[in-house]
């Protein structure tokens, strides 16, 4: 399979994960606003749950994934990036998400 | 991109109708990416304590930032029901009317339940 049918199966794949994680966050955040909120709320619904690391784990995964490939493609379509530039350039922002995803779920659920 | 031939009295019409789906899905993509390391930077401060995520959340009851939070969920809402007209076209053996009828309901849906959130609390 070529690069760019496996990034396109891989923006399928991780746009089919986010569909339902994205759903749940926010019937979690509906509830969870309801009253306010405050970080003690957050932190007390999340800390020292094995469940939410894995559930936001997957999520900064999936979406760190879906964004670095499609930025990718808006990269290589309106700004005309290409190459080994291009390619460079996706994985240093699928890094920078994931990275920066990863610090805020273990801030909030270890 | 993919070309697609219609007849002459559909061309214009399906064509600027899927021309603005895709711009729109693109728009509210790039949107949420360069969002999404701000969400996750706000949330990071919690590691240093409690006190460092409440300050922030303070902040997020100003109207300027309801009014961005309003926004992103437009965005959310516009992206999720793009992506979902999308799959099921490629996936599923549906007619076109469904399709983007599916679209803007999920869309709809979700962007009312979001403003309610928003507007109470």
């Amino acid at each position: 399979m070529s690069k760019e049918s496996r990034l396109f199966l891989w923006q399928r794949i991780s746009a089919l994960v986010l569909a339902p994680l994205v759903l749940i966050h926010i019937a979690v955040i509906l509830y969870a606003v309801q009253d306010g909120l405050s970080a003690e709320e957050i932190l007390a619904r999340t800390r020292g749950s094995l469940f939410w690391m894995g559930y936001y784990g997957l999520f900064v995964l999936a979406a760190g994934l879906h964004g670095a490939i499609g930025l990718r493609r808006i990269a290589a379509e309106w700004l005309g990036i290409s190459g080994n530039r291009l390619d460079l350039s996706a994985i240093l922002v699928a890094i920078v998400l994931i990275a920066l995803g990863m610090r805020a779920v273990v801030a909030v659920t270890w | 991109m993919i070309t697609m031939h219609f007849s002459l009295s559909q061309r214009r019409y399906r064509n600027q109708h899927l021309w603005w789906a895709f711009l729109l899905h693109r728009l509210s993509g790039l949107g949420l990416a360069l969002f999404l390391p701000f969400h996750f930077y706000v949330l990071g401060s919690a590691l240093e304590d409690a006190a460092a995520l409440n300050a922030v959340l303070d902040w997020g009851e100003s109207g300027i930032v309801k009014a961005a939070e309003a926004g992103l969920v437009l965005l959310l809402s516009v992206h999720l029901a793009g992506g979902l007209r999308l799959l099921a076209l490629e996936l599923l053996a549906w007619r076109t009317g469904h399709k983007t009828l599916a679209a803007l309901a999920v869309g709809f849906a979700m962007f009312v339940a979001l403003t309610f959130f928003m507007i109470g609390e």
